[in-house]
């Protein structure tokens, strides 16, 4: 059955719920005997299907935070870039921000839309070797708001698994909002039956974004979810004019350096603050193609390369098991 | 003033460190449970699910049913007190927490909503949204802040736009919303929140003491018309 099926109302907890059935707003729905009876708690047959569908995608990333606004999708989209850069490999973005999704103008990409076949929905292509997908492109307007609850947000993300014609791909990076919820939840629990390399989480050097992202460590430790490492966005600012250093965001409880050393996860580098990376996002391009020599294209390269070796480490493991 | 802070971000809760306020424990009365003050002329009250956890490292992985109920009884079961204003911070989105807001203050008059933004058009791109679900939902918008607007630099006072310029402004034309003001970029602000300092108190003389001051008398005034 659908999370949220059609005959449901408003406030249907989701038939895969523990309130299924149960709760007040269940009265005179159709299906309440059947939410209550457990019946619709039976393993999600979608995850098995989203289990088949992913077995020709050889690396899963995603890309966390507890925080809101640290560069999550700026990072994602770079990350992809890099990764295609490389023309034999295929690479695609999945944006599952359902209400704010920021991926397509910053891979340039707004206005485009969607398109079905025989195979299922259709990502749209940036390179040959580069697709996205996002709910922006099922939007018809930039003004179109997504006021959607947990339970329907989740039954998108499943579509967004299940009913892509994604290809046979070397990587596929899902780019998450900041949080531990429906999202988080789902997009974990739908790819359950395939193997997640793991999660990169993004952090500015702030105690204020610290103190969620350790929540968001925590939520990993919890559904087991392995984490590559921890990159420290907006690290330091430069000034074009004078060059001395400021630190934006100061990192007063010791930044993302400290938190990995206690946590003993990896630092996978910091990126400083660079008023160019802001607006190749606006423009829809790659800021690693636009200022290559820049100090936080090169950081990005090394925490790019850091991931590599951590999912060609992740396939010797597999394959030698 | 009295004033009351409501935190609906159940996920990331950063108003309990912001305003110094730790974790106290949360008692129960007879009319629901007793906010946080900041101080002892109770002027600022808080309620946050930060002051409801033992550990504060510890994730909040609710799914929206879960989400919605806490945040109805943060609405109803909390004994604000007379309060002049009661602000509510919100999770970015347009989802369970936003309408669960909604939804439990609707008894009441919501006056409006603030809507922040950075300069740039990814961030602008979704706030957009965020006024389509204001509009759908009845709530007027009382303006458009811009925030991280430029950043002078403490040693050369050279400008630098590094989330680039004018988005703010941009989208309140656009939209037809009032565009309240810019706030710079102030390692001095960013410093105070984390240690829990009042910043207007400590830095008057600063520009960005000038910015949020001039918002929150043009928001003021509004409220007040």
């Amino acid at each position: 059955m659908a999370d949220v099926p059609d005959n449901a109302p408003e406030h249907c907890p989701g038939t895969q719920s523990e309130q299924a059935g149960k709760v007040s707003s269940c009265e005179g729905c159709p299906n309440q005997k059947l939410c209550a009876s457990g019946a619709t708690k039976a393993p999600d047959p979608a995850i098995a299907e989203i289990g088949e569908k992913l077995a020709t995608v050889k690396h899963k990333i995603l890309v966390l935070s507890g925080k809101g606004g640290v560069g999550k999708s700026t990072f994602s989209a770079h990350l992809a870039h890099a990764l295609a850069s490389d023309s034999t490999k295929e690479v695609a973005l999945l944006d599952v921000d359902i209400c704010g999704p920021s991926v397509p103008r910053i891979m340039g990409l707004e206005g485009e839309q969607v398109h079905q076949s025989g195979s299922g929905w259709s990502p749209v292509y940036v390179e040959d070797n580069l697709s996205v997908m996002s709910i922006g492109f099922l939007l018809s307007s930039p003004d179109d708001a997504v006021i959607w609850r947990g339970p329907k947000k989740n039954g998108m993300i499943k579509q967004f698994l299940r009913d892509v014609d994604w290809g046979d791909l070397d990587y596929l990076i899902v780019d998450t909002p900041p949080g531990t919820s429906d999202e988080h939840l789902s997009i974990v629990q739908y790819l359950s039956a395939t193997n997640v390399d793991g999660a990169v989480i993004i952090t500015t050097p702030q105690e204020v974004s610290l103190q969620d992202v350790r929540k968001e460590i925590r939520f990993c430790q919890k559904v087991k979810l392995p984490i590559i490492g921890v990159v420290e966005n907006m690290s330091g600012f430069v000034c074009p004019k004078c060059k001395n250093t400021s630190q934006i965001f100061p990192p007063t409880s010791g930044g993302a350096e400290k938190m990995c050393a206690d946590l003993d996860l990896p630092l996978l580098g910091k990126v400083p603050l660079d008023p160019r990376i802001a607006r190749s996002c606006d423009e829809g391009r790659s800021f690693l193609n636009e200022i290559p020599d820049s100090p936080a294209a090169q950081a990005y390269q090394r925490i790019v390369q850091s991931i590599q070796e951590y999912c060609s480490n992740n396939e010797t493991a597999q394959s030698t098991t | 003033e009295a004033v009351g802070i409501l935190d609906v971000d159940l996920c990331g809760p950063s108003i309990p460190r912001m305003l110094s306020a730790g974790r106290p424990d949360v008692h129960q009365c007879d009319s629901g449970w007793v906010p946080v003050y900041t101080d002892a002329q109770k002027s600022l009250a808080l309620m946050s699910i930060g002051f409801l956890m033992e550990d504060p490292d510890e994730a909040v992985v609710w799914r929206g049913p879960k989400k919605t109920a806490l945040i109805g009884q943060f609405v109803s079961d909390v004994a604000w007190g007379e309060l002049d204003v009661l602000l509510v911070d919100t999770p970015p989105g347009t989802s369970d927490e936003h309408l669960a807001v909604l939804e439990n203050l609707k008894k009441h008059r919501v006056d409006g909503a603030v809507l922040v933004t950075t300069p740039q058009a990814v961030s602008t791109g979704d706030v957009r949204r965020e006024i389509t679900f204001c509009k759908k939902t009845g709530v007027r918008i009382l303006g458009i802040i811009e925030n991280m607007s430029g950043f002078v630099c403490p040693h050369c006072s050279e400008c630098s736009n590094i989330f680039s310029k004018g988005g703010g402004e941009d989208l309140a034309k656009l939209t037809g919303s009032v565009f309240l003001g810019s706030v710079p970029l102030d390692p001095q602000l960013s410093t105070s929140m984390e240690e829990g300092k009042d910043f207007m108190q400590s830095f008057p003389e600063s520009a960005t003491f000038s910015a949020i001051s001039s918002i929150c008398a043009t928001l003021l005034k509004s409220l007040n018309d």
